[in-house]
């Protein structure tokens, strides 16, 4: 078993026709994924990439039996689009759009609040099974089927994770980048939880970044929860205080959310933590 | 982005939060004039620049004379001032603010931010004002009172009482607080604000609530719906490189190293600066050249990067995702040859196509060196920076 996704999974995306929306689909098609249409509003009707177009994600939903969405709107559209998913009953949103402003997300949080549907991202790269199941932009040739389970506030620092964990033979169950943005949906205790419950996965790669205190959440959570080895990276320990590092949620205020603070917290609940980013994969070897 | 207090508290105005009676100036007779036409028998002349510390380095002055208010512009408008909060070079000071001195009973604080953890927006007050709350948060925690609004609630009275008795605030005080933290709350909203500090919140001899100080900050993520916010940028109170890296769409943050790094993604770009710190060396800045990288961005990219006189050697790491290893390494050379780059240029290269990207940067003549991996990568940079230096 993976997490959250699988080769049944049924994928429709928002933002279908348009540039992003139409290379990454392709990508995920020649990947396998069970995309099975796509939503542009005032465009139902019409075939794209061989695949429905629909006008709304009801739609696309009641037509297709979608029970997962992936965005690629321009950011000003992008919660609007969160909302249509979640009223239409997609189970699983993976939000792409990367500069949506901290407020609508806010309000978009607050909406899905007891819907039971589950949003990655944004500002994310997506969530992949390898093997079965891409929805992202993530390069699907660094991937490999395995027992590794990865989930990063960071698009990148993901993909070296990823292309780590290959080159040592271990490959991965799931892996989810959460996203760079101050306020998103899953966060890494919502991952975690589901690593630890997963019958494939068999040890866990966390990479976090400076800012806000999710790292020193999951820390506790993996002190009290988690048995299977976890090894921890974090990301921006010369980053300078006030200062936005990329991503919009990658900044030290008040001397809150620092990687020393954050690599403190994991050491204290004897989690390794590598001090390279180039050791991830190495440190998940010895533990096997 | 960040705007100036005068700025700040024009907003405030606008949303019926009291401030001074006051104007900004850019010389010293402007000033004058403005102290004049304000009256009283004192004022208070304020260095306009993007950091807080000010008081402590003589950025904002008494004046007991309206000549004194000249004087004091004379002496700062022009010069930088060197601050708790800025670099060792300070930032200029192009305007001064010129306000009325009142009698203060209390300073309090009174700030609206985002909470990360809780996903919302919260007021934290405190009777502690006039000092840096995140000392006060850590040494008297009991002095600070925090209120959460829910957005699809708003701001309710009885949250507004909450505060103004922890602050304790009398009468009409609570009708005055509440009007101030409503207008804080739409001014929020309105604005696309990511935080408002006010601090210190006065109450003066005659019991009236007042900004004597005010700060805000935007979220730059829905600055471009804002267009009226975003003509209040002062470029001047920001690094010329961080201002020309916006341009290209680059995210670039300058640093005190000599080892330049151009890296695709944010949190890689982090990851590389730490290791190449782990190295033994010291990053000169955080550059983040995106995903759809191509030769134009890396030129703009490399320009920047070598416009800091001190890097003496760069390391590039890009992980091709989407974007080819082989498009990358002939972006790069084409970068290199356009701008003549002379210092060692380092390059990592891994993902799709590497091998072709490697072999196309091997045996170029020109200063390159191809890495086999990252933590190699970094080791060379280090030594070729040591070597030159």
């Amino acid at each position: 078993m993976s997490i959250l996704i699988n080769k049944d999974t049924k994928v429709i995306c928002q933002g279908f026709t348009g540039k992003q929306g139409t290379f990454h689909s392709e990508q995920a098609l020649d990947y396998g994924t069970q995309l099975v249409g796509g939503v542009t509003p005032e465009r139902g009707g019409e075939t794209h990439l061989g695949l429905p177009v629909f006008n709304t994600v009801q739609d696309a939903v009641n037509t297709t039996g979608a029970t997962a969405s992936v965005i690629y709107v321009p950011p000003f559209y992008a919660a609007d689009a969160i909302l249509e998913a979640v009223d239409a009953g997609i189970q699983l949103i993976v939000c792409i759009t990367e500069g949506i402003p901290i407020l609508q997300m806010l309000r978009v949080k607050a909406a899905m609040a007891g819907t039971g549907a589950l949003l990655i991202g944004p500002n994310c790269p997506g969530i992949i099974t390898p093997g079965e199941c891409k929805i992202g932009i993530m390069p699907a040739k660094i991937h490999m089927p395995g027992s590794i389970g990865i989930v990063s506030r960071s698009g990148t620092l993901t993909y070296e994770s990823v292309h780590q964990t290959t080159a040592q033979g271990l490959g991965q169950s799931t892996c989810v980048g959460i996203g760079g943005d101050p306020v998103h949906g899953m966060n890494f205790v919502d991952v975690l939880s589901r690593f630890q419950a997963d019958g494939q996965t068999k040890g866990i790669v966390m990479v976090g970044e400076i800012g806000g205190g999710e790292e020193e959440d999951a820390a506790d959570y993996i002190n009290a929860h988690v048995t299977k080895p976890v090894v921890a990276y974090i990301a921006g320990q010369t980053a300078p205080s006030g200062k936005r590092m990329g991503h919009a949620g990658a900044i030290v205020t008040g001397g809150k959310g620092t990687a020393a603070g954050k690599i403190a917290a994991l050491k204290a609940a004897g989690i390794e933590v590598v001090s390279s980013p180039t050791e991830i994969g190495l440190a998940m070897k010895v533990c096997f | 982005m960040n705007i100036h207090e005068y700025q700040a508290k024009q907003l405030f105005l606008q949303y019926r939060v009291p401030v001074p009676e006051g104007k900004y100036a850019v010389t010293p007779e402007q000033a004058v004039e403005i102290a004049k036409g304000l009256g009283g028998d004192g004022w208070v002349v304020k260095a306009q620049v993007h950091a807080g510390g000010r008081g402590k380095v003589g950025g904002v002055k008494l004046a007991k004379t309206v000549a004194e208010v000249g004087e004091f512009c004379l002496d700062l408008l022009g010069k930088r001032l060197v601050t708790i909060q800025t670099d060792a070079l300070g930032l200029p000071i192009n305007s001064v603010l010129i306000e009325k001195i009142y009698r203060i009973k209390r300073e309090l604080y009174l700030s609206l931010l985002l909470d990360r953890a809780s996903e919302r927006l919260i007021f934290i007050a405190s009777a502690a004002g006039g000092m840096d709350i995140e000392t006060v948060a850590h040494e008297t925690p009991e002095k600070i009172i925090s209120v959460p609004v829910h957005p699809a609630a708003g701001l309710q009275g009885y949250q507004c009482r909450k505060v103004a008795y922890a602050l304790g605030l009398h009468g009409s005080q609570h009708k005055a607080i509440t009007a101030i933290m409503q207008g804080m709350y739409d001014l929020f909203l309105a604005k696309d604000a990511s935080q408002i500090e006010i601090n210190p919140l006065i109450e003066s001899d005659s019991g009236d609530l007042m900004a004597l100080d005010a700060k805000i900050n935007f979220d730059d993520n829905a600055i471009a719906i804002h267009p009226e916010i975003l003509a209040m940028k002062d470029p001047t109170q920001e690094d010329d490189k961080e201002n020309e890296a916006q341009r290209f769409g680059l995210n670039y943050i300058t640093l005190d190293g000599n080892i330049g790094c151009m890296v695709n993604g944010a949190g890689l770009a982090m990851a590389t600066m730490d290791l190449v710190k782990l190295k033994g060396g010291l990053p000169a800045n955080f550059l983040d050249v995106g995903g759809g990288t191509n030769v134009e961005k890396v030129c703009e990219a490399f320009k920047l990067i070598l416009s800091d006189g001190n890097v003496k050697a760069v390391l590039v790491n890009i992980f091709g995702g989407i974007v080819k290893c082989d498009v990358i390494a002939q972006g790069i050379l084409e970068a290199i040859k356009q701008i003549h780059v002379s210092v060692p240029v380092v390059v990592r290269l891994e993902g799709t196509n590497v091998e072709q990207g490697r072999e196309l940067l091997s045996n170029t003549g020109l200063n390159i060196y191809p890495a086999e991996d990252l933590a190699h990568a970094a080791e060379q940079v280090v030594a070729l920076a040591e070597a030159v230096a």
